[in-house]
C-alpha cells in the first residue's frame, strides 16, 4: 500500500502544474520488510544470531554441493584419536594409537576388501596356539594341517594381483578428534549439521505450507469448511505430538532423509494453521478485501494475492519457530534409529554413538554434536524472537510464548 | 454444570471418530497390508492368506473399520505382535512404573517452576531477571540427549551417586533408589521452558490495576504475589499443565529407555522398533482420549479458580 501512494506522488499529473507551490519532497514512505529490516539490524543480539545462522546454512549449502566435508566417511585418523590442533605427526600424541607413538600411525589398508580376513586371521591365530604346544616347526605354513598348504602360495599370489595393498598414513590426532573408525568428527560434525538443518528447514517448509494452505481456506471460506478443517485440526491435536510422530514412523517403513521430511511436516501443521485461521477469519473484512471483492478478484487471487502479503510476516515467524522445534526432533528421531538411514551421520547418530564412547573416556563427539546443536538452537531461537520483535514491535517483551 | 459436561463430552464423539478413523487409516492403508508386516519375511502365500483372516484384513473395510471400533470400546485389541503379551495387560503394567517417576516429577517441577517464575517475574528487568532468562535460554538449546547422556555418566556411571539403570519390584525401592536420577534429569530439562512461560503469565498481570490497588490497600508483597497475581495468572497455567499431560507420559520416554524403566514410553519405542501394531494403535487411541478429557478437565478447573468464568 505505501508503495502505491508513492506512485501516485511521482506521477507528473500531481505535482507538475502548480509551479509556484513549494517543492514537496519525493520521499518514498518505507515498507513493511524495509522497516522490519531496520528494527532488526538495531537489534545487536538478532544480528549476531543470524549472522551465526547464516553461517551454519551456508555450510549446510557448501557440504550439500560438495565444497567441503565431501570425504567424511573417510578414515583418516586412527581409531578414536585425541582431539588435537597440534597436528598429525606430534611426538607421542597418540596415546590410543594401535600402532608406536610418534610416527604417525601406518595402517596397511585393502582396497578389496577380503571377506574371510578376519576367519583366517582366526584359524591362524588357532593354529598357532596348537602350534606353541605340539610341533613349532609348523607354525606358520602348516603343512601337517593343512590340505591347501601347498596350493596356498598360488592362492596368495593370485589374490595379490586383484588386491592391491595401500599404505596409509593416518593422523594421530585430529582437530576435533576421530570417532570409531577414525572419521574426522569435524567432518563428521558438517555433515551431521547439514543433514539436521536441512531436514528442520525442509520440514518447516513443508509444515508451513500445510498449516497456512488450510489456515487460509478454513479462515476465509468459514461455514462448513472451517468446521471440517476445525474437526481435522482437532484429531490431529488430540494426539500427543511425538506419539503421532512414532506412530507415522512405525508404519512408514522405508527410511530415508525425505520419509523423515514428510513425518515432521505432515504432523507439525497444526499450530500453524490455528494461527494463520484466526488471520484470515481477521482479514476477510477489512475494506481492502471488500475493495479487492469489488473490483471482481476472485477468491483464490483475495486469498493468496490480496490477504496472504498482510499475513506473510506471521508465516515466516511461524516457519522459524517450527525449523527450530524440528531440528530438536530430527535430532531425537535419529538418535533412537527412527530417523535418517545409517549412512547418512546427523547428530541425533553422533549422539547415539557418543553415548556408547563416553564410557570409554571418549567425550569428542559428544561435544562436538552437543556443542554444534546447542549453538545453533540458541542462534536460531534468539533470531526468531529478534525476528518477531522486528515484524510485530506490538508483541515486543512478550517472547518466550 | 451437568448439562455443560455432557454437552461436552458429546462434542467430543465427532473428534474420537476422527482419532479412530486416522489410526485406522494409517496402520491399515499407509503402512500396505499389515499381515504382511506381521509374517515379516515369509513369502509363504497360504501362511498370509492365514494371518489375514486372522487379523480381519481379507473383509470388506467397513467390516475392517467396525473390528477395530469394537477393539477401542472393549479394550481387547488383542495380543501383542512380538511378545504375545496381552495388549490390556502391557498398558495396565507399564502405567505404574511411567507414573512412579511422573507423578514426583510433575508436583516437583509445577511447584519449583512456578516459584522461580514468580520469584523472577518480581524483579523483572534486574540483572538476576536477565541472568536467569539467558541461562534458561541456552539451557533450552541443548538437546535432552545430551543431559541425559552427560548425567547419567557422570553422577551415575563416575561418582556412583545413583544407579546406573534399572528398576526394582517393591515400591519405595523404585521411588527412592531408581526413580532419583531420572525425575532429576527431566526437572533440568523441564524448568527452564516451563520457568519462562510461567514468567510471561506473571508479568502480563504484575502490571495490572489490581495489583496497584492491593499495594495501596497495603497488603504485603507476599500476599499480593501468591494470593492475588498467582490466582489471576493460574487459568493459562492450568491449561498449560493439563494439556501437556497425557504427553507427559510419552515425553519421558528417552528416560524410561536410558534408564530401561519398564514403562508406557519405553513401551511405545519398543513397539516401534519391533512394528509392533496393536500396542501402538491401543496407545494412540487410548492417549489421545486422555488428552481430550484432560482438556475437559481444564475447563473445568478454570470455574474453580475463576469464578468469572462461564461455562457455556
Amino acid at each position: 500500500m505505501a508503495s502505491h501512494t508513492a506512485s501516485i506522488a511521482n506521477d507528473t499529473r500531481f505535482n507538475n502544474p502548480p509551479r509556484a507551490t513549494r517543492e514537496i519532497p519525493h520521499t518514498v514512505s518505507p515498507g513493511l520488510w524495509a522497516l522490519a529490516w531496520k528494527r532488526l539490524k538495531s537489534d545487536h543480539v538478532g544480528m549476531v544470531s543470524l549472522v551465526i545462522v547464516v553461517v551454519f546454512i551456508a555450510m549446510m549449502i557448501a557440504s550439500g554441493t560438495g565444497l567441503i566435508a565431501r570425504d567424511w566417511a573417510k578414515e583418516t585418523g586412527v581409531n578414536y584419536a585425541p582431539p588435537s590442533f597440534v597436528g598429525a605427526d606430534a611426538e607421542g600424541a597418540a596415546p590410543t594409537a594401535p600402532s608406536a607413538p610418534g610416527a604417525p600411525a601406518i595402517e596397511h589398508k585393502s582396497e578389496v576388501v577380503d571377506p574371510l580376513a578376519d576367519v583366517l586371521a582366526e584359524l591362524k591365530g588357532e593354529r598357532k596356539a596348537v602350534g606353541a604346544e605340539s610341533v613349532a616347526a609348523d607354525s606358520d605354513t602348516g603343512k601337517s594341517v593343512d590340505p591347501l598348504a601347498d596350493v596356498m602360495a598360488d592362492i596368495k599370489k593370485d589374490a595379490k594381483g586383484r588386491v592391491s595393498e595401500v599404505a596409509e598414513a593416518r593422523a594421530a590426532t585430529l582437530p576435533f578428534g576421530g570417532d570409531k573408525w577414525g572419521r574426522d568428527v569435524l567432518k563428521k560434525t558438517i555433515k551431521g549439521s547439514a543433514t539436521s538443518i536441512f531436514v528442520g528447514l525442509a520440514a518447516a517448509a513443508v509444515a508451513t505450507m500445510l498449516g497456512t494452505l488450510f489456515g487460509a481456506i478454513a479462515g476465509y471460506y468459514g461455514k462448513w469448511v472451517d468446521d471440517g478443517f476445525n474437526w481435522f485440526y482437532s484429531v490431529f491435536n488430540s494426539i500427543p505430538y511425538l506419539l503421532l510422530i512414532l506412530a507415522v514412523a512405525a508404519v512408514l517403513q522405508q527410511k530415508g532423509t525425505m520419509t523423515i521430511i514428510l513425518i515432521l511436516g505432515l504432523t507439525g501443521w497444526t499450530g500453524t494453521f490455528r494461527l494463520i485461521r484466526g488471520e484470515y477469519l481477521k482479514h476477510k473484512a477489512r475494506e481492502y478485501v471488500q475493495a479487492a471483492d469489488a473490483i471482481g478478484a476472485s477468491n483464490t487471487r483475495r486469498i493468496f494475492v490480496h490477504i496472504f502479503p498482510n499475513i506473510s510476516h506471521v508465516v515466516l515467524v511461524q516457519l522459524s519457530i517450527l525449523c527450530v522445534g524440528f531440528i530438536k526432533a530430527e535430532v531425537i528421531l535419529s538418535f533412537l534409529g527412527f530417523g535418517v538411514p545409517v549412512d547418512v551421520v546427523s547428530w541425533g547418530s553422533m549422539l547415539n554413538e557418543a553415548q556408547n564412547e563416553l564410557i570409554l573416556g571418549k567425550w569428542w563427539q559428544l561435544a562436538a554434536a552437543g556443542t554444534a546443536m546447542a549453538i545453533l538452537v540458541t542462534a536460531f531461537s534468539l533470531f526468531t524472537d529478534a525476528l518477531r520483535d522486528a515484524l510485530d514491535p506490538k508483541l515486543k517483551g512478550k517472547a518466550g510464548a | 454444570m451437568t448439562a455443560y459436561i455432557i454437552r461436552r463430552l458429546w462434542q467430543m464423539i465427532p473428534t474420537m471418530l476422527g482419532v479412530i478413523l486416522l489410526v485406522f487409516i494409517l496402520f491399515n492403508w499407509v503402512g500396505g497390508d499389515p499381515a504382511y508386516v506381521l509374517a515379516g519375511k515369509i513369502s509363504n502365500q497360504e501362511q498370509i492368506d492365514n494371518i489375514r483372516r486372522q487379523l480381519g484384513v481379507d473383509q470388506p473395510v467397513w467390516v475392517q473399520l467396525w473390528i477395530f471400533i469394537k477393539q477401542v470400546l472393549t479394550g481387547d485389541f488383542g495380543a501383542s505382535w512380538s511378545t504375545n503379551e496381552k495388549v490390556s495387560n502391557i498398558l495396565e503394567t507399564r502405567l505404574g512404573p511411567s507414573l512412579t517417576v511422573l507423578l514426583p516429577f510433575l508436583v516437583l517441577d509445577t511447584a519449583l517452576s512456578l516459584a522461580l517464575a514468580l520469584a523472577v517475574a518480581y524483579v523483572r528487568g534486574s540483572l538476576t531477571d536477565r541472568m536467569v532468562m539467558i541461562v534458561c535460554t541456552v539451557g533450552l538449546s541443548i538437546s535432552v540427549l545430551v543431559y541425559i547422556i552427560v548425567f547419567q555418566y557422570f553422577f551415575a556411571y563416575k561418582l556412583g551417586w545413583f544407579p546406573v539403570q534399572g528398576w526394582g519390584n517393591s515400591f519405595t525401592e523404585n521411588l527412592f533408589v531408581y526413580s532419583l536420577l531420572p525425575i532429576l534429569i527431566i526437572l533440568t530439562v523441564s524448568i527452564a521452558p516451563n520457568l519462562r512461560l510461567y514468567r510471561t503469565f506473571f508479568l502480563d498481570e504484575i502490571n495490572q490495576d489490581y495489583v496497584r490497588t492491593a499495594r495501596a490497600k497495603g497488603l504485603s508483597e507476599n500476599r499480593i504475589m501468591w494470593v492475588h497475581v498467582f490466582r489471576n495468572a493460574s487459568i493459562p497455567i492450568i491449561t498449560h499443565i493439563m494439556a501437556g499431560l497425557p504427553g507427559l507420559l510419552l515425553g519421558a520416554f528417552l528416560i524410561e529407555r536410558f534408564f530401561s524403566i519398564p514403562g508406557i514410553g519405553r513401551e511405545v519405542i519398543l513397539a516401534v522398533e519391533r512394528s509392533d501394531f496393536p500396542v501402538i494403535k491401543a496407545l494412540t487411541v487410548y492417549v489421545a482420549f486422555a488428552t481430550m478429557a484432560s482438556n475437559l478437565l481444564a475447563d473445568l478447573m478454570y470455574k474453580a479458580v475463576d469464578p468469572r468464568v462461564q461455562l457455556k
